[in-house]
């Protein structure tokens, strides 16, 4: 897993609520074996249109907004559990998603694929979506070491919470299976004492 | 204080706590399938890590399944390859696989219930949202990514931190025609589709108590359209009577003895909760979504709100319906009666019992896919399919078909389904197409009619005739 510490960059303003893995990555685009190549369908069915030209009304797909960094609406990554979405993401270069709620199943799945989800209140959602808004070129730093986001000419600096584990391995690029791995002993030693 | 049923489950799977930091959750049964399963073998083999305790794991082949012609070869190249992968993994790493064809395969969470899997107490991951299915029997069952199938490949455990505690008890005696899916539709309608996030849901109240182990099953699929990750009900007679017997079910005094230690993690009298909600079984109606998320519900006797939000006017804008109008009277061409949500035997029954005598509306296409090869075998058995077959209804063979149309049975652009399903998500069914999610007897009743109707106005006329949320 890639390592992450701060991120300056700009960001793209998906001012959609209750965005669905559904729509992150369809399920139709869900046969593959790898991980890889995800990214070339995330948000498929609203970045084209049924027959298959570009949806130029589709944020993603204007040319002033760019950058890895995501910001869209209330309960992002909600519906099925597919890591897909997350890989879909990652692959089509987001670094960083920022929502004022996040399901649970997509925010781990981020997790483990060094996305950083990164929640805060629905005020400052509103504040970054409207300064990106008004200005694309706009930069956002996040920094995961200090757990804050900021805005470019904005003296507002957002904390946000993360899980402290979950911090120390975005930071050194662990995963939890090496950690498992390490505990195999005590494991083992428990199934023993399993009802 | 008092423990919850969540909390003796958990407690009694915990391994060890970081400091600071999540707890390592053992985990009992881990269920795969042919989607969310390849990558996590990958990963293991790149690692060279073996699958640490392969008995443990079981695998179904059904979201990519076709539900025509199982006996011939998959006719898309990416599918085929898909479940070959499946069964190449599951043969190098000695798992157990119930593939196409197989007289046990089926949707995941049809399958482990029906061969006695799923037990009370247990902890069941797999890589499905709708995992949440198997609290039904008072497990703590949740959906995982494939980072974390991995994880469990090779170590069984999982790092977690313990959710929230939620309660929903619904009391009260439901009206005729209100079946266990428009019990939770209701619910998510009420308390929206993330106010379970971060929690874990138990369902409490005489509803849930007097429901079968099929309506339990129901609920706690849907537990996850309210965001939690899962749902639980505590095991009770019902539970108890339903594994019994089971083909992977504890026998004689094992079974005795475990069914001792079932009756032990109810939730105390003194627990407390970090969330609950009541509400009362006799204000739930036939529901209906109009939306692109399944908290978009109504009652059959109520209007589309008239909510001013862009979110909002986007899904009604998608679904070609306005505020204000009723569902009553619009015309659908395609149901769906099937998914891990309603695709088990008694809701194959309720739709006969409403479809016996009648006919299927001439322009709805109506599909009909059993949960799995029992349940087919079943539908078989009890005559059902005569009833379907001659009212014109097509019974497909087993598998996650139209729920999200992976396979071909999708969904034509601009139509409108009413489905059985658990998600009314934009192009779930298909690209365009528009998900309306119901129970079984509203899709059943659909389909007859060729439209919607108000399913209370006609059981009124009908003496001695009980749909209840058996």
């Amino acid at each position: 897993m890639e390592k992450f510490k701060t991120l300056t960059a700009t960001a793209i303003p998906l001012d959609i609520e209750n965005v669905d893995t559904d729509q992150i990555i369809p399920a139709r685009f869900l046969k593959a074996t790898n991980r890889e190549g995800f990214g070339e369908n995330a948000f498929r069915d609203w970045r084209f249109q049924k027959d298959g030209t570009v949806n130029t009304e589709f944020v993603l797909n204007q040319p002033q907004y760019a950058g890895p960094i995501l910001v869209a609406g209330d309960n992002f990554g909600c519906g099925s559990s597919r890591e897909h979405a997350a890989w879909a993401l990652t692959d089509y270069g987001f670094k960083v998603i920022v929502s004022s709620f996040f399901a649970d199943i997509f925010k781990g799945n981020a997790l483990n694929n060094g996305l950083l989800p990164v929640q805060v209140t629905p005020e400052f959602l509103k504040e970054l979506m409207t300064a990106i808004k008004a200005n694309p070129p706009t930069k956002i730093t996040v920094d995961l070491v200090a757990q804050t986001i900021g805005i470019e000419g904005s003296d507002h600096v957002e904390p946000f919470e993360i899980d402290a584990y979950k911090k120390t391995c975005m930071i050194n690029g662990y995963d939890d299976i090496d950690y498992l791995l390490s505990k195999k002993d005590t494991i083992e030693h428990f199934e023993k004492t399993l009802i | 204080m008092g423990k919850t049923l969540f909390d003796k489950v958990w407690d009694a799977h915990v391994v060890d706590t970081i400091k600071d930091g999540p707890q390592i959750l053992y985990i009992d049964k881990h269920l795969i399938h042919e989607v969310t399963s390849p990558q996590a073998f990958k990963e293991l083999e790149e690692r060279n890590i073996p699958v640490f305790r392969p008995d443990q794991i079981v695998a179904t082949a059904d979201h990519n399944t076709p539900t025509l012609n199982q006996h011939l070869p998959i006719k898309d190249e990416l599918s085929r390859k898909q479940l070959e992968q499946l069964s190449e993994n599951c043969k190098k790493n000695n798992i157990t696989l119930y593939e196409l064809g197989h007289k046990y395969n089926g949707i995941v969470h049809v399958m482990a219930p029906e061969l006695g899997i799923t037990q009370p107490g247990m902890t069941i991951v797999c890589g499905d949202s709708h995992t949440s299915t198997h609290g039904a029997f008072g497990t703590i069952a949740f959906g995982i990514g494939t980072s974390q199938v991995a994880q469990v490949f090779a170590s069984q455990c999982l790092l977690l931190t313990k959710p929230k505690s939620l309660r929903v008890t619904v009391n009260g005696k439901l009206k005729n025609g209100v079946l266990p899916k428009d019990v939770i539709l209701y619910i998510i309608s009420k308390i929206g589709t993330n106010s379970g996030t971060g929690y874990f849901c138990e369902y409490a109240g005489d509803v849930f108590e007097n429901m079968s182990m099929e309506g339990r099953m129901t609920v706690c699929n849907m537990s996850i359209e309210m965001g939690a990750r899962g749902g639980m009900i505590a095991p009770d007679e019902t539970t108890f009577e339903y594994v019994k017997g089971r083909e992977f079910a504890p026998k004689g005094d094992e079974f005795d003895k475990k069914v001792a230690y079932w009756k032990t993690l109810s939730t105390d009298a003194d627990a407390t909760f970090d969330k609950e909600y009541f509400f009362d079984a006799a204000d739930i109606e036939p529901m209906l979504t109009y939306g692109t998320n399944p908290g978009m519900g109504i009652k059959i006797s109520e209007s589309i709100p008239e909510t001013n939000d862009a979110s909002f006017e986007k899904a009604l804008d998608y679904m070609n319906f306005k505020k204000g109008e009723t569902l009553i009277g619009k015309p659908i061409n395609y149901v769906f009666i099937g998914s891990c949500t309603n695709s088990r035997i008694e809701d194959f029954r309720i739709a006969a019992d409403y479809i016996k005598g009648k006919q299927k509306a001439a322009n709805v296409t109506a599909w009909l896919v059993p949960g799995s090869k029992q349940v087919e075998a079943q539908i078989i058995e009890e005559g059902l399919k005569t009833i379907f077959d001659e009212a014109g209804f097509e019974l497909r063979q087993p598998g996650c078909s139209a729920c999200l149309a992976m396979n071909d049975d999708k969904i034509p652009q601009g139509e409108y389904c009413v489905s059985t399903s658990n998600r009314n998500f934009e192009g779930r069914q298909g690209q365009g197409a528009r998900t309306i999610l119901a129970s079984p007897l509203m899709a059943a009743a659909t389909a007859v009619e060729g439209k919607i109707i108000d399913i209370t106005k006609q059981l009124q006329h009908q003496v001695n005739h009980e749909y209840t949320a058996v």
